[in-house]
């Protein structure tokens, strides 16, 4: 099958595709850091920027990457993955997303290597940069900080989607199709997430979202260790991993055309021989300029241990005064008529440009450009988007106040009222249940947290279809009381049915209703002596 | 709703072989979100569609460089995108943009318009015939204004729109993952033909922004019909 592919494309095209692989892994974690992005565009080519998009090297993911890649590249069967969890305050992760670059054997001998293929990567790391910030992990890693934060994984092999949850989406960022085979780069994300939005919850505090089916224990306990989203401002990171070391690794920047006649593109042996060397191996590149290696100043992180990110604010993009000019056409030729067109000819502009390379990342003090859009864009409620309303599929765990362990022991006829123990001893008590029976420590600080926990115990997948409020007995609380003989509850069953009246009842009603009737005209004449005596009391009411 | 309407639109009177594709977006959106929604779609069209300056060397090659990228948080909705770093390139969208909403927004309009993206070549013609724009990709964006009564309503939007323009960031996405036609690589005398090199850090392919606002004769007729259908029926 490599036959037809020669020694060089074939070097160009390992080479590409462990490049590309190593950006994907960048774009992705970066994309989850909880920052937004700025990278300068740049008209001369430095040589070190990868399929011509600045995308930074976090020197710790490059690492991390290439320890998962091991010298190998995606091959079928062997996919690079690059799972993104969050993790709670409180240790509870769940995953988020599996993005996989996938290489599959349908191969297309036709294809150009050095030039469509590296395009083509170099579109797809565009869609990638794109679909990042589409899926709803990227509102969470944008809000992440104290109560939770991103956490990536990289994996090479078998992609492993089972903790996703049920029902997970799969976005497709693309496809490339090259002589060896075709790669693909997905994401798998779930979509099973409950999260308050202040919408609905605007009185409670969050004390996260109310997550379901994540309680899981790590099925993977031995696969490579999880990373923060986030740069560590730790001194040992800073050493251990080296800065770029690929001076020996030059991307390609040099292309070429044919005459015009032709109009194809080719990239022929003698243009290997003769143009100034494309890629190889010993040509050393100094790499400078875009701050790859960036030892960064203290970030002010919160507790290292757990690594929380500050949320930086370093908002670009500035609204810019409104002068802006069509660009459209070209200046020389015939300018094709457009409606709605201003004069051409452009403008000596204030680019405002980004911060400069070093300080995007790590800028937290000094947010460079003026205008901040952060503080409004996210200042509204924590809600994560998807494409496919998500706003149906919340719903709440709510744990009723009467129900005792849910599911498992309602058949239990022992329910008892809570708050037992500080009742007479002759109830029975229910031993593990924290709302019957409160321990000591109060570590279950409201019922839905206790209530958590124990759904943890009962599995993940299918807890969904169980009724979360179920009364069994009405068992008021509150209600034992020793000066009474009895219950608030007993006493209300009792009198709960009340006897008729024996007025109301139909004999002895029809009884009176007779006596009343024979009554009637005694009653009448009565009235009619004392009609002085009405008519002056009504006088006095007026 | 999104229709990915792809009928090929004959170019203005070049040869016959050349397709150009089209594709249809449409988003319902409130007044105030016209222009971001517009900005993030355009943006990421031109970013699949931008690449860096060309600097073209002997021998009939040339390097290429590095294009820029930056997020950008919407104010009026729950959505981010990505677009590249290029001011240039931004402040010519945002003309483009402001001029559309204004249009939208004045009188003769019912809310509804389109704005289109069209990429296209040119074609040198010999004298007296003057080039020839040869349209490739043409997207076309339909809006649709609503007007909301209370905040909790816009609030709804914000969410809906979001989550709307998600769906359009995918589609766009898929539509360039089909790798289907793009102009050949130019030789120098060439490149501005087939590029727009008129900026200093990126090199979009050569395109043209137009816009379409549905007058509100044509909908106020549309509006008549109903009612008399409406009346006819009620009776």
């Amino acid at each position: 099958m490599d036959t037809d592919l020669s020694s060089q494309d074939r070097k160009d095209l390992d080479k590409f595709i462990k490049f590309f692989a190593l950006k994907t892994v960048q774009v992705i974690v970066q994309a989850r850091l909880g920052e937004k992005i700025c990278t300068r565009s740049s008209s001369s080519p430095t040589g070190s920027d990868w399929f011509n998009l600045a995308i930074k090297d976090i020197p710790e993911v490059t690492h991390e990457a290439k320890k998962a890649l091991a010298g190998q590249l995606p091959a079928v069967g062997r996919s690079m993955c690059v799972e993104i969890s969050l993790k709670t305050s409180e240790g509870d992760s769940m995953e988020l997303e599996i993005w996989c670059l996938e290489m599959n054997e349908k191969c297309d001998k036709e294809i150009k290597v050095s030039y469509t293929v590296y395009n083509r990567l170099s579109l797809l790391l565009k869609s990638l940069l794109a679909i990042t910030r589409v899926t709803p992990a990227y509102r969470l890693s944008r809000k992440q900080g104290h109560e939770y934060v991103i956490l990536y994984r990289i994996y090479f092999g078998e992609v492993q989607l089972s903790g996703l949850g049920e029902g997970f989406q799969t976005v497709r960022v693309g496809t490339v199709g090259t002589p060896v085979g075709t790669i693909t780069l997905s994401c798998a994300y779930r979509i099973n997430l409950a999260f308050m939005s202040t919408r609905q919850f605007e009185r409670t505090p969050p004390i996260m979202g109310i997550i379901i089916d994540h309680f899981v224990d790590r099925p993977y306990p031995s696969s490579s260790p999880m990373h923060p989203c986030n740069y560590r401002a730790g001194e040992d990171n800073a050493a251990v991993y080296p800065s770029v070391e690929d001076s020996q690794e030059v991307c390609t920047t040099s292309f070429s055309t044919s005459p015009p006649s032709q109009c194809v593109f080719t990239v022929t042996k003698a243009h290997f021989q003769t143009s100034p060397p494309m890629v190889t191996d010993t040509l050393k590149v100094p790499v400078m300029g875009l701050a790859f290696s960036h030892q960064p100043a203290a970030l002010g992180v919160g507790s290292a241990d757990m690594g929380y990110p500050v949320l930086f604010a370093g908002g670009l993009n500035a609204a810019h005064p409104h002068q802006v000019l069509l660009i459209g056409p070209g200046k020389e030729g015939g300018v094709p008529p457009v409606p709605n067109q201003p004069a051409h000819g452009t403008q000596a502009d204030q680019e405002r440009m980004c911060t400069p390379l070093d300080g995007v990342y790590y800028s937290a003090a000094t947010p460079s450009s003026s205008e901040d859009t952060e503080t409004v864009s996210n200042s509204s409620e924590g809600k994560c988007g998807s494409p496919h309303d998500l706003l149906e599929t919340i719903f709440i765990r709510k744990v009723g106040a009467f129900v005792n362990k849910p599911i498992n022991q309602v058949t239990m006829a022992n329910l008892d009222i809570p708050f037992a123990m500080f009742a007479p001893k002759n109830v029975e008590l229910e031993d593990n249940d924290p709302m019957v029976n409160p321990p000591e420590s109060p570590e279950t600080e409201s019922p839905l947290q206790g209530s958590l926990h124990s759904e943890g115990s009962s599995g993940s997948s299918t807890g969904n279809t169980h009724d979360d409020f179920v009364m069994i007995d009405f068992k008021p609380a509150f209600s034992k009381d020793d000066i009474l003989p009895m219950d608030l509850g007993t006493f209300y069953r009792e009198f709960q049915n009340p006897p008729q009246l024996s007025s109301l009842s139909i004999d002895i009603g029809a009884q009176s209703m007779a006596e009343d009737l024979d009554s009637l005209p005694e009653k009448l004449a009565v009235h009619e002596k004392n009609v002085k005596e009405f008519d002056a009391f009504v006088e006095t009411l007026q | 709703m999104v229709g990915t309407g792809r009928r090929c639109c004959g170019p203005s009177g070049a040869t016959p072989a050349m397709n150009c594709r089209a594709e249809v977006l449409e988003v319902s959106v409130e007044g105030r979100q016209v222009e971001e929604a517009m900005l993030a779609v355009l943006h990421t069209i031109l970013l699949h569609r931008s690449t860096g300056k060309f600097h073209y060397k002997k021998e009939g090659t040339y390097s290429i460089g590095t294009v820029g990228t930056q997020d950008v948080d919407c104010d009026f909705i729950d959505f981010a995108y990505v677009r590249v770093s290029s001011e240039e390139l931004d402040r010519a969208l945002r003309k483009a943009v402001g001029e559309f909403k204004d249009a939208l927004r004045g009188s003769g309009s019912d809310g509804m318009g389109q704005i289109s993206l069209e990429f296209y070549q040119k074609k040198k013609s010999r004298w007296p015939f003057s080039d020839e724009c040869i349209p490739w990709e043409l997207w076309t964006i339909k809006v649709n204004v609503v007007n909301l009564a209370n905040e909790q309503e816009r609030q709804i939007c914000r969410e809906k729109v979001g989550e709307k323009l998600c769906e359009k960031i995918i589609n766009i996405v898929e539509v360039m993952n089909r790798h289907e036609y793009l102009p050949k690589m130019p030789t120098q005398s060439e490149v501005d033909n087939v590029f727009d090199t008129s900026l200093k850090d990126v090199q979009p392919y050569l395109y043209k922004i137009s816009y379409q606002i549905t007058d509100s004769l044509g909908t106020s007729v549309t509006t008549t019909m109903r009612r008399l259908i409406k009346d006819t029926l009620a009776l």
